[in-house]
């Protein structure tokens, strides 16, 4: 078989199929070398129209979060026109940020190979990362319809993904997308940066001038009690049954349990009832009753032992006190109930004082108590606990009243005094919710407005 | 004294005896109770369901084993749903007799899930459990800056850095919500300071004991969800299509109820007779 | 000296906190957050030392004395020591064989225990509470009924009483409860002031 030669590369049918191959290669790359976006935008004019974008957001504005730790800049915008109204299409909003570069940019901070972008040389301004890219948008979140605001609360951790420095300014466009994938971009903020307050408005405004009051009402009332005016305070069986059960106690040579419940030392609820043990305790001491004091908090305890230990030596019996008589037993609340009803049952204590913290074991120990014969007092500001307590206790003191029975006890004028500010500020409390039911009822917007927590 | 007079004063230890007697019955009985799903419930549920697979939440389980009867259906309801859905979960026990306990209610979920889809869920990647630290306040207030500062390393000592699932999670600003199942005060704290200090949607599971407490944080938006006590566990368990221990102990719930309610009436049948015959006396 | 000081100790850090409280700025959380805070779990380890050895103390002397019920001071002891030991690190720790028997099979079943007493406690008190000695006694009465019987199957009853339990839970109890917080907000502002002014002083045994 005779060898074939190749064709010559130069005929001229070769020469028109590499041109033909030529060109569809250039083709191909100019058509490649687009972005991708254009190429997807191409295919979609081609298949079916471009979805029609709804009316953009208008407005945008950018500013410091107020009354903040700082890192945080606030995104407003007025709502678009086909947002619940127009052809109310509007599905969500994206919030995008950039960068809004005033600062130095380090040379190096060019990536290697990729001249197109620069990154924002944060080290600049002592930060760690390399994270703002110039004429980068980042998107924030996406934000329902109807939304007119968004908050960029970013990380405070330098080493954090989301942080966002303070005192560098950014800007921020708001895309408005519709049902139809439709899409509309704002107009660019002006820029913004964050920056932390040294006095939050808000919590002034709402609590801190009502506290102000609220102290002027109590000095004035202290004043008022020591110049000897005289201040009525309504009666509490409680308190005034405190006296008839230490007597009780000592009539039947039984001890008196006090239990401090399982608060924490910094809850005002057991504060409260240590100043009342204060008071008991100088009573037990001069009837020379026996006190046990089981707790549940070892530093709960080391107070009770010096409040004790003094209250026996203001009562003039140091020699009375015994370490002993305030203990630690567990910081596990059912040993501890376990471990108190043991107590109330072997003892049979005559009166049982439940003032403090109180959670489920409230009515396993009142009714123990109660099956052991004793008048038991109790009181707590845990609004849960005070039924099991009014119905298996003999009194009960319910919420302020176990705050206000320090001053019950020792009749302090300065102590009365802030009792009867106490009953005025609740007066002016009551005018304000009374001021918003009828607000709210007139649609009078102004007082919800004043009243609105901003934190 | 008379029947009414015994009606009026029955000896507590007998009202003991009629309970426990009930609650054994009701028991070994086989009959079921509806349980009708309230808002607060699906809430929960219908929130855990929008969310995106990778999508992830801290469960918070602040509760020891006394309380677990109620609380422990919720957990693993919670978990059956998360681990259905593919969302991740970082599970905390911020109460001293919790951790053990939580540990074992974990492996206790993955084991039912592999049992059900025979997917193994794997401890880093689908969901991490950091286990106790004590002073709840300090640590909700820590987890708020970064899950690194009071936990660095997991329950099992691994560090945080290492597990695949928190390479994006920092703080709670990338979850989606803390779901707080709780027996302890340590729901307060995360009111105040997880939802109140920084703003994480917050929904609840506590005991029946403690719900009442929680309704006014529901009206006011700080929470979005509530769970309470043993019909709250069974509501969650029937959203989840696993009817289990929660949903059986509403019979005894029920029956425990309707006791109840006896000794009320009897009590009240002797206090009104018992005052007739006074009033003839004098 | 040694009554001023305390007080001005307690009036700087109360001071510290209220002011705090108003500055939002960073630096005032960072103070609050990692330096104020990080104080209570120092006290409260050394605190814990101190509850040991009273407890130890308190149960060593009933031991001591043979005071009535002393075998009980000595399962304490046991109890303490045995769990300190086995948790301890070195012999064993938190998740060792011996703490995790000790936490399944003794803590765990006897703290349920006393918790399950609450339902006994509540059907006992609950019959000698609610009765109808009066019309507002009557009103506790029939609330409390609608209540307990909302999770019954009762029929065509039962969505109205329902929505009649969820009103009952949802309006007068709440409106009592808030009354309730409002009235202990304030008693807790009241009494926070009282003590970092220094008007009440008697938790410290003095007046």
């Amino acid at each position: 078989m005779p060898h074939t030669p190749t064709p010559p590369y130069t005929s001229p049918a070769r020469l028109l199929a590499l041109g033909m191959v030529v060109l569809a290669m250039l083709w191909a790359t100019l058509t490649l070398a687009q972005t991708p976006g254009d190429t997807a935008a191409t295919v979609a004019v081609e298949t079916a129209p471009a979805p029609q974008p709804p009316l953009p957001a208008t407005g945008i504005r950018a500013y410091d979060a107020p009354n903040d730790g700082g890192h945080a800049i606030t995104v407003e915008w007025t709502a678009s026109g086909d947002d619940g109204q127009g052809r109310n299409n509007v599905v969500m909003y994206r919030v995008l940020r950039t960068p809004a570069l005033r600062g130095p940019i380090s040379p190096d901070s060019v990536p290697p190979g990729d001249p197109s972008y620069r990154l924002f040389d944060s080290r600049a301004y002592g930060t760690a990362a390399w994270r703002f890219i110039e004429n980068q948008w980042d998107t924030l979140a996406d934000v329902p319809m109807g939304s007119t605001r968004y908050e960029n609360r970013g990380g405070k951790q330098r080493a954090s993904n989301d942080f966002l420095p303070d005192h560098i300014e950014f800007r921020y466009k708001v895309l408005t997308i519709n049902d139809a994938g439709g899409i509309a971009e704002s107009e660019v903020s002006a820029p913004a940066s964050a920056s932390g307050q040294y006095l939050h408005t808000g919590k002034l405004l709402h609590i801190g001038i009502p506290v102000v009051i609220f102290l002027a009402l109590v000095l004035y009332f202290i004043n008022a009690a020591k110049s000897g005016r005289e201040l009525y305070i309504r009666p509490l069986a409680g308190i005034n049954a405190v006296d008839e059960a230490i007597g009780r106690a000592t009539e039947m040579n039984r001890p008196i349990l006090y239990v401090l419940g399982l608060g924490a030392a910094d809850e005002i609820a057991t504060i409260a009832s240590l100043t009342i043990l204060s008071r008991v305790t100088k009573k037990v001491a001069e009837h020379r009753t026996e006190l046990l004091v089981p707790c549940y908090d070892a530093v709960v305890m080391s107070i009770a032992q010096e409040t004790v230990k003094q209250a026996y030596l203001d009562a003039g019996r140091p020699d009375e006190y015994k370490d002993d008589i305030v203990y630690f037993v567990t910081q596990e609340q059912f040993a501890y109930v376990a471990a108190v009803n043991g107590t109330m049952l072997r003892r049979q204590t005559a009166t049982n004082f439940y003032l403090g913290v109180f959670f489920a074991e409230s009515l396993i120990l009142a009714e123990t108590g109660s099956i052991a014969g004793s008048i038991q007092i109790s009181g707590t500001d845990r609004t849960t606990q005070i039924p099991f307590f009014v119905v298996a206790c003999d009194y009960t003191l319910i919420g302020e009243e176990l705050f206000a029975a320090s001053a019950y006890l020792s009749r302090e004028p300065k102590l009365l005094g802030t009792l009867k500010a106490q009953d005025y500020a609740k007066a002016i409390f009551l005018g304000v919710l009374i001021a918003g039911c009828v607000g709210a009822a007139l649609q009078w917007q102004w007082i919800a407005r004043t009243f609105h927590l901003s934190f | 004294m008379n029947f009414f007079e015994k009606m009026f004063a029955i000896d507590r230890r007998w009202v003991y005896l009629t309970l426990f007697v009930a609650v054994v019955v009701s028991l070994l009985l086989d009959f079921s109770i509806p349980v009708p799903i309230s808002k607060e419930a699906r809430n929960i549920y219908n929130y855990i369901e929008g969310l995106n697979a990778g999508d992830a939440i801290h469960l918070a389980l602040d509760y020891d084993p006394s309380v677990s009867a109620e609380l422990d259906p919720m957990t693993l309801s919670v978990l059956k749903q998360c681990f259905t859905k593919d969302i991740k979960v970082i599970i905390t026990a911020l109460h001293q007799f919790g951790p053990a306990l939580a540990a074992e209610r974990i492996d206790t979920a993955v084991a039912r899930h592999a049992a059900l889809t025979g997917e193994k869920k794997i401890n880093g990647v689908d969901f991490v459990y950091l286990g106790y630290k004590p002073y709840p306040v300090l640590i909700i207030l820590g987890m708020g800056q970064n899950y690194r500062i009071p936990f660095p390393r997991d329950y099992y000592g691994v560090s945080l850095d290492s597990l695949p699932m928190m390479a994006n999670i920092r703080n709670y600003s990338d979850v989606k919500a803390v779901i707080n199942i709780s027996g302890t005060s340590a729901t307060d704290w995360w009111i105040s300071y997880g939802n109140g200090r920084y703003g994480v949607p917050l929904a609840i599971g506590v005991t029946g004991v403690m719900a009442t407490e929680y309704y006014p944080y529901l009206q006011t938006d700080q929470i979005f969800g509530l769970l309470g006590g043993l019909k709250g566990a069974a509501e969650y368990e029937m959203l989840v299509n696993t009817p289990g221990p929660a949903v059986e102990g509403m019979k005894v719930q029920i029956v425990a109820h309707a006791i109840i309610i006896l000794f009320i009436v009897i009590g009240n049948v002797g206090f009104f007779a018992m005052r007739r015959s006074e009033k003839r006396k004098a | 000296m040694k009554r001023q000081l305390p007080l001005a100790i307690i009036f700087l850090c109360g001071a510290f906190t209220l002011f705090q409280y108003f500055i939002p700025h960073e630096q005032s959380e960072y103070l609050y957050e990692f330096v104020a805070l990080d104080w209570p779990p120092i006290i409260g380890v050394f605190a814990l030392m101190l509850g040991i050895f009273s407890l130890i103390r308190v149960s060593w002397g009933k031991i001591r004395r043979k005071s009535e019920n002393w075998p009980y001071a000595i399962v304490t002891l046991i109890g303490l020591a045995g769990m300190i030991a086995t948790g301890l690190p070195g012999i064993g720790d938190h998740n060792a064989p011996a703490v995790r028997w000790q936490f399944n099979y003794i803590v765990y079943p006897v703290s349920a225990t006393m918790f399950s007493i609450l339902s006994f406690f509540i059907a006992s008190a609950a019959y000698r509470a609610f009765r109808a000695r009066s019309f507002l006694a009557t009103v506790l009465l029939v609330s409390a009924v609608i209540v307990m019987i909302r999770f019954f199957p009762l029929g065509p009853l039962t969505d109205p009483v329902g929505t009649t339990a969820d009103w009952v839970l949802n309006v007068p109890n709440l409106a009592a409860k808030r009354a309730i917080v409002i009235g202990v907000g304030l008693g807790i502002v009241a009494t926070a002031l009282k003590i970092v002014l220094g008007i009440e002083r008697s938790y410290m045994g003095r007046d």
